[in-house]
């Protein structure tokens, strides 16, 4: 297993964890962000205690599977305690999982706002309200954030861990709130709405309608001034809402772990994200680097003997085989040296660029926690609490 | 019989995040440049990663030749709306309009699929008048393709009159057709990827219609050993194999051996993915295998290797 790299501080994943509220686990795709916000939280479960919620986006099914979970639903669930006793843990707390289901997010936002209950079924039978929940990408993030901000502020959780959904840009869903808030607060949306209260063309608004009703059309115009008449009876309630979403991001209970691989882009992107997080005074907790090749890849007596296996299989198969000759035949076992080493250096190679890439992120963090690349996939909760341990402490 | 890969005229590459799209669809282009065919390449999400691939400058919405009869642009919608507006309504000139570029780049992101439109839109645009052989778009993600290829249909729906409805029936008439556009899924041999690059399949045959030309597996691992040679290996592992190896050697042996074995289980839980995605795909979608560059793995050194391997793949 590879070495953990220390700080002076003694600062850990698990203090973090202790410490914190909300942990937001964000980072570029495929670099384990999901399994990484299970396992941490199934770790806090296990060993810190108290309520804890993880709020994935998209899981594998097989880590469904591996909480005891037929599938995640946007009810939270709890995962049965059964599977830490089975895992040889003693759980102290309680785990407990939830997907995020955007549609049915937005509903649930619309039925609490809506000033009645007209304009609420007026809003869901509106043919672009599906539309724009549905295929609207910032909707996505912006839900994210704001169902985060509704389970925090229940009070029903000690800690609770998100995994961010798969953003254009990693930053976007940071911006998610304030965005949302711009939106319906913006002169824009007055003017859409200008003409299902009255068509009166100001000097400022004629070109643009001149323009969009030869472009989208006036028809489409007019139910997109419906839909958003509609919504802005929701006005008040949203920005209030955006605002308080966007308070709890740079709340001190609210830290950013930084999940990434240390492959070229993955790396890049997290320093970006990292930059961003600055930029904005938000809090990077941790950077958790995952799948990382071990150490003694990079070990020179062993480089030096894959070169050998590569250059010499011949001659040391035949010396192998005479001090062991159950092994094998000498030609076939010569073959074998040769791809042993062979496959030595090619991983070698990677694992030095890992390890450049490696120190420059890991000088970003106070806590940055190293998960060893694991030839196998997580199929249960004992292998997301073997997964937890290398990031604990 | 489908149309061959580089025999169509629009070509999406897309696949879960940090499986290569971007390389892929960088080789895919070079392949086709190679091959003689004008080609243009174009960046859809804009974060410089094709520019990358080549190591040429950063791209633009103006496209550039940035090897013989190969292009590359990047997507930006506020771009294409002034082009279009130019060359559809005869507006030039909108900056004149002040603010209107802007407010439209709003209404853009208020009126769900507009922006979608005028990525496709300028794509198709390529296509429908015939500037290039072959159009390749490093398209968003698997999560965002869908609403990018559905939006002429979404907004035909939506829209009733008007010019956009009018634009959107020769765009569906391109991207409906499997012998001018497909769409290839990047995956690797891993879960998520495996599992993500057959809901897309699904979801392509459900909601758009765009025919899906191939899936390229990436980075799959070389075989280090056959049957016979894996029960060598295992008695290499064994205390006398090992020892015989260390004293042959003058070293300690576990790394060599730890890393060997490393590279054999991984290959091995990248064959279930592997088979799980063959199991799943309809049939007839074309599979294209790309290894795993130790080396390098972007950059123009690793795309022209990417290619090579492509275009064996494909028969060339």
């Amino acid at each position: 297993m590879a070495a953990k790299r220390r700080n002076t501080s003694e600062s850990s994943l698990e203090q973090l964890l202790a410490a914190k509220e909300i942990i937001i686990c964000c980072g570029s795709g495929g670099v384990g962000k999901t399994t990484t916000a299970a396992a941490a939280a199934a770790m806090a479960a296990a060993h810190l205690g108290g309520k804890v919620l993880v709020i994935t986006v998209d899981p594998a099914k097989r880590l469904a599977n591996a909480l005891g979970l037929e599938r995640f639903g946007n009810v939270e669930t709890q995962v049965p305690p059964s599977l830490f006793t089975d895992a040889g843990v003693e759980p102290r707390g309680e785990l407990w999982a939830a997907m995020l289901d955007t549609k049915q997010s937005w509903d649930e936002l619309v039925r609490s706002h809506a000033p009645d209950a007209a304009t609420r079924d007026a809003i869901l039978a509106n043919p672009l309200y599906e539309n724009i929940t549905g295929r609207f990408v910032q909707s996505h993030d912006y839900i994210a954030m704001e169902r985060l901000y509704e389970i925090h502020a229940s009070g029903r959780y000690d800690l609770i861990v998100v995994d961010t959904p798969p953003t254009r840009n990693a930053i976007d869903f940071l911006e998610a709130p304030e965005r949302m808030a711009d939106f319906f607060s913006s002169r824009l949306l007055r003017w859409l709405t200008v003409p299902a209260r009255s068509r009166v063309f100001t000097m400022a608004s004629k070109p643009f309608y001149t323009v969009a009703d030869r472009i989208l059309g006036s028809q489409f115009l007019q139910d997109i001034a419906e839909f958003f008449l509609l919504f802005q009876t929701m006005y008040d309630g949203f920005v209030e809402r955006a605002r308080a979403v966007t308070r709890t991001l740079s709340d001190a209970r609210t830290a950013f772990v930084v999940v990434s691989t240390l492959e070229a882009s993955p790396a890049r992107e997290a320093d970006y994200f990292i930059e961003a997080l600055r930029e904005r005074k938000f809090a990077l907790g941790a950077v958790v680097l995952n799948k990382v090749l071990p150490g003694w890849f990079r070990d020179r007596e062993a480089t030096r003997a894959a070169k050998q296996l590569c250059s010499d299989a011949a001659p040391l198969s035949e010396a192998v085989a005479t001090a062991a000759p159950d092994v094998g035949e000498p030609a076939q076992l010569a073959r074998v040296l040769g791809e042993v080493g062979e496959s030595f250096l090619n991983f070698q190679v990677v694992a030095k660029r890992e390890a450049e890439q490696r120190s420059e992120l890991a000088a970003q963090a106070d806590v940055v926690a190293i998960v060893p690349y694991a030839d196998h996939d997580i199929t249960d909760l004992a292998g997301l609490l073997e997964l937890g341990e290398s990031l604990w402490r | 019989m489908a149309t061959a890969l580089l025999d169509r005229r629009l070509v999406f590459v897309t696949g879960k995040g940090g499986v290569g799209k971007t390389s892929i669809a960088a080789a895919i282009g070079q392949l086709a440049a190679s091959r003689g065919k004008r080609t243009l390449l174009c960046e859809v999400d804009a974060k410089g990663d094709l520019a990358g691939a080549f190591e040429t400058g950063p791209t633009e919405f103006r496209e550039r030749e940035i090897a013989p009869g190969l292009w590359a642009m990047s997507m930006s919608t506020e771009a294409s709306l002034k082009e279009y507006l130019s060359l559809q309504l005869k507006l030039p000139l909108l900056s004149r309009i002040g603010p209107l570029a802007r407010t439209f780049d709003f209404v853009a992101n208020a009126a769900p699929g507009v922006k979608e439109i005028l990525t496709v839109g300028k794509l198709a645009y390529e296509v429908r008048e015939r500037h290039y052989d072959l159009v390749v778009v490093d398209a968003p993600a698997s999560g965002h393709i869908v609403g990018q290829l559905a939006a002429p249909q979404a907004i035909q729906n939506l829209v009733q009159v008007g010019k956009v409805r009018d634009q959107t029936g020769w765009m569906l008439d391109i991207l409906s057709d499997p012998a001018q556009t497909g769409v290839v899924i990047v995956a690797t041999p891993e879960e998520m990827p495996v599992n993500e690059t057959l809901d897309l399949s699904v979801r392509l045959a459900e909601e758009t219609s765009v025919d899906l030309a191939a899936v390229v597996v990436n980075r799959v691992l070389p075989e280090l050993f056959t049957r016979g040679e894996e029960a060598v290996f295992k008695g290499l592992r064994s205390p006398d194999g090992a020892a015989a190896l260390g004293a042959a050697l003058g070293t300690p042996v576990e790394p060599l051996l730890d890393g060997a074995e490393l590279a054999v289980k991984m290959r091995r839980t990248r064959a279930e993915h592997l088979g799980d995605l063959r199991a799943g795909l309809p049939a007839g979608v074309e599979l294209l295998y790309v290894p795993e560059l130790f080396q390098r793995t972007h950059g123009v050194r690793a795309t022209g290797q990417i290619a090579e391997s492509l275009g064996a793949e494909l028969g060339y």
